[in-house]
């Protein structure tokens, strides 16, 4: 929308003669200055011409207690895979490798559902100590 | 001024008097006029009174309200005499046709007939002898096309059979173009 | 082009079969019912390609058509009254999506009392909804108009829904002569559709509808969606006069009848232009000063040119089939009013509301109100200004 072309302009703008179905092309935002863009700026109706957005916004930082996983009890059940809100359980070639503390608010959720109690939640302060250990 | 004359179907709901109001509009439409053609709106059930218009002129028309002062009245149905005032709002030179036994001069010995060319057909028997169904509009619009000399009889006919053949066997287009033929013969009163 | 016997439905339903959107999602209700049927008749004949949503309900129409459209379809859908009136939370949103969908609107009275009869109550009450507007005043205006919708919405400077009007029974049932376009001319006038950022393009992965907190952008969104408005008042008139050329039917925001030295104008909207204009004869046969104005595009409201055009009255009437109940006067009023703040001259502005429910309108209730005008303009100071036609008052 920020820049529309002479041709867009006319009166057949909106109706296609020839070419390829649009949007095909990719788009890309540099929104480094998004927090002054004006109304021209942005895609109309508010679409962003990306997909999967979520995954830049960091909820890790909410957490007030962090899941811990004991790999001795674990038996890659895939429970808490299905129980996690935020798809926080890391899984790689059918097996849980770990939890995406970047994204993972700390519910408990998993911890409830685990069937073996390999996972435990602890404090985060306490968690983030022992890690600088 | 513009001349728009304007006609109003008496009928009880299931008798056909919207789809001949259509096909006076059809009629209207292959002679190049220009018409309207509308029901008075509201629930629909079966052999309840009802009310349709329609609006004929060689003109465009942009007047839309119901019609008050018809031209001509064309009553379905001789029972509605009794039910309703078919000359509500009507002039001194209204035509009223009506489906009856009864003869024209009969029919317009009746009080609110006073000063109206009463025209009588016994649609509902030609009805009943052509297309072997109770369903007067045919006859009638032959005899409005008699009564009107609004269309020629040629021009109703060809009408009937063009719209009729797309959906119809050869002898329900024959017994419907007998009933309008037999309409224009047999009304009374001219 | 061809004449044909159709109802004003019919009238509309064939423009949308011409045209053969991509996604039709409706749900029939009185006196819309003859657009949906007739359409899934096309459907089921096989007389188009487009894919049928039977919802079940206008809600469910309207939220499948969003989807329809965000995925990249042209997408249409159809409606009245209380259909209207479910739609409503997302109406909003198919114009915030800046989604091109359009709408017939068969107009009827809300309840209550339980009415199914024409007024404008239902379209009224979506104006600020961010669709624009278009009324029409019988079969052939809504056929021609549901046909231009598609250009107008699509537009790359407009990207807005658009909904159009036909009054409800009086047009929408009512059996007249229309002059179609043949199909080819409509599918090359209206043109191959383009999406913008549609949601099944797997190359270009997008986000549609995301959540907009305190630091974002909803304003400024909101403000281009006004931006997009004014855009579409020359994009209206440029499609308006294309379509002229095609038909020998040109469109513009409003239309005006011996309006040059009339003293009292009365202006209306819909069906009732139609009687407005034929009483206007009626009566310049007699010598009176009069003129009306017909309009077409209420969102966006031309307020300038309407402004200019009615600078010479001293007098007008705005005809309203539609009530705000506690404001100065109905809606079409209010923008009237509110635009010849901006003309030089300050004649007086009266308000004519009739039709609520259906109830009829007669030649003698609009020569009373040109009445109540010429007092005024005979320098008489007039009031009440708001009045009701055809209403008991026993």
């Amino acid at each position: 929308m920020s820049k529309t072309s002479k041709a867009a302009r006319s009166s057949r703008a909106g109706v296609k003669t020839a070419g390829p179905a649009t949007g095909k092309k990719k788009k890309k935002w540099d929104f480094r200055d998004i927090a002054t863009w004006g109304p021209e700026k942005h895609e109309p109706g508010a679409v962003i011409p990306e997909s999967g957005t979520a995954d830049q916004y960091e909820t890790g930082g909410w957490r007030t207690e962090r899941p811990i996983r004991d790999i001795e009890k674990c038996n890659d059940c895939m429970i808490c895979y299905w129980g996690c809100p935020d798809s926080s359980i890391v899984v790689k070639d059918g097996k849980m490798v770990g939890i995406d503390l970047n994204h993972c608010k700390g519910c408990g959720i998993c911890a409830e559902v685990c069937p073996r109690d390999a996972i435990e939640m602890e404090n985060e302060i306490q968690a983030r100590k022992e890690e600088e250990v | 001024m513009q001349e728009i004359t304007e006609i109003r179907w008496h009928a009880r709901g299931g008798q056909g008097a919207v789809t001949a109001a259509k096909m006076v509009a059809e009629v209207a439409l292959s002679q190049n006029k220009y018409f309207q053609a509308f029901p008075e709106y509201g629930p629909e059930r079966s052999g309840a009174p009802i009310v349709a218009f329609t609006r004929l002129s060689d003109g465009p028309i942009q007047i839309y309200s119901a019609i008050e002062h018809p031209d001509y009245v064309l009553v379905l149905d001789p029972t509605l005499l009794d039910v309703v005032d078919v000359t509500a709002g009507t002039g001194e030179n209204a035509v009223v046709i009506v489906n009856s036994e009864e003869d024209a001069a009969d029919v317009g010995t009746r009080p609110e007939m006073s000063g109206k060319r009463v025209y009588a057909v016994p649609a509902t028997r030609i009805a009943l002898e052509t297309i072997k169904r109770a369903i007067p509009n045919t006859p009638l619009i032959g005899a409005l096309v008699r009564v009107s000399g609004l269309f020629p009889l040629e021009g109703v006919m060809d009408e009937v059979r063009d719209s009729l053949s797309k959906k119809f066997p050869e002898e329900v287009v024959d017994a419907n173009l007998e009933a309008v033929k037999r309409g224009y013969e047999e009304v009374s009163g001219i | 082009m061809t004449r044909v016997a159709l109802t004003g439905n019919g009238a509309v339903a064939l423009a949308l079969k011409q045209v053969e959107p991509d996604v039709m999602a409706a749900y029939p209700i009185t006196p819309q019912t003859e657009i949906a049927q007739n359409y899934a008749q096309y459907v089921a004949d096989g007389a188009v390609k487009t894919e049928y949503i039977a919802v079940e309900s206008e809600h469910s129409a309207m939220s499948s058509a969003i989807g329809a459209a965000a995925a990249g379809a042209r997408t249409v859908t159809a409606t009245s009254s209380q259909g209207f009136a479910l739609m409503w939370e997302m109406l909003y949103i198919a114009a915030s999506l800046r989604l091109p969908i359009t709408m017939p609107v068969i107009t009827r009275a809300l309840s209550g009392p339980i009415n199914i009869h024409c007024d404008h109550s239902d379209s009224m009450g979506g104006r600020d909804s961010g669709w624009i507007q278009l009324y029409g005043e019988d079969a052939q205006e809504g056929y021609d108009n549901a046909i231009q919708a598609f250009r107008i919405a699509e537009h790359m400077d407009v990207r807005l829904p658009v909904m159009t009007m036909i009054d409800g029974f009086i047009i929408s049932g009512a059996i007249g002569p229309l002059e179609t376009v043949a199909d080819e001319d409509v599918k090359n006038f209206v043109g191959e559709y383009q999406a913008l950022n549609p949601l099944l393009n797997v190359e270009q992965p997008v986000t549609v509808g995301a959540f907009d907190s305190l630091g974002g952008w909803y304003f400024e969104h909101k403000v281009a969606q006004n931006r997009a408005m004014e855009n579409a008042m020359g994009v209206i008139e440029e499609v308006g006069a294309e379509y002229g050329v095609l038909t020998g039917r040109d469109y513009a925001h409003f239309k005006t009848h011996e309006i040059e030295d009339a003293e009292v104008v009365l202006i209306a909207i819909g069906s009732a232009a139609g009687n407005v204009k034929s009483v206007v004869d009626q009566l310049r046969a007699n010598g009176k000063k009069v003129g009306m104005m017909k309009v077409r595009t209420l969102r966006p409201f031309p307020y300038l040119q309407i402004a200019e055009a009615l600078s010479g009255a001293r007098a007008i009437g705005v005809m309203d089939r539609a009530d705000s109940f506690g404001a100065q006067g109905g809606p079409l009023y209010l923008e009237v009013r509110s635009a010849m703040l901006e003309a030089q001259s300050r004649p007086q502005i009266f308000n004519f509301i009739y039709g609520l429910g259906g109830r009829d309108i007669f030649p003698n209730d609009i020569e009373s109100a040109v009445e109540t005008l010429e007092r005024a303009a005979a320098g008489e100071k007039v009031s009440p200004t708001r009045h009701y036609l055809n209403v008991r008052e026993g």
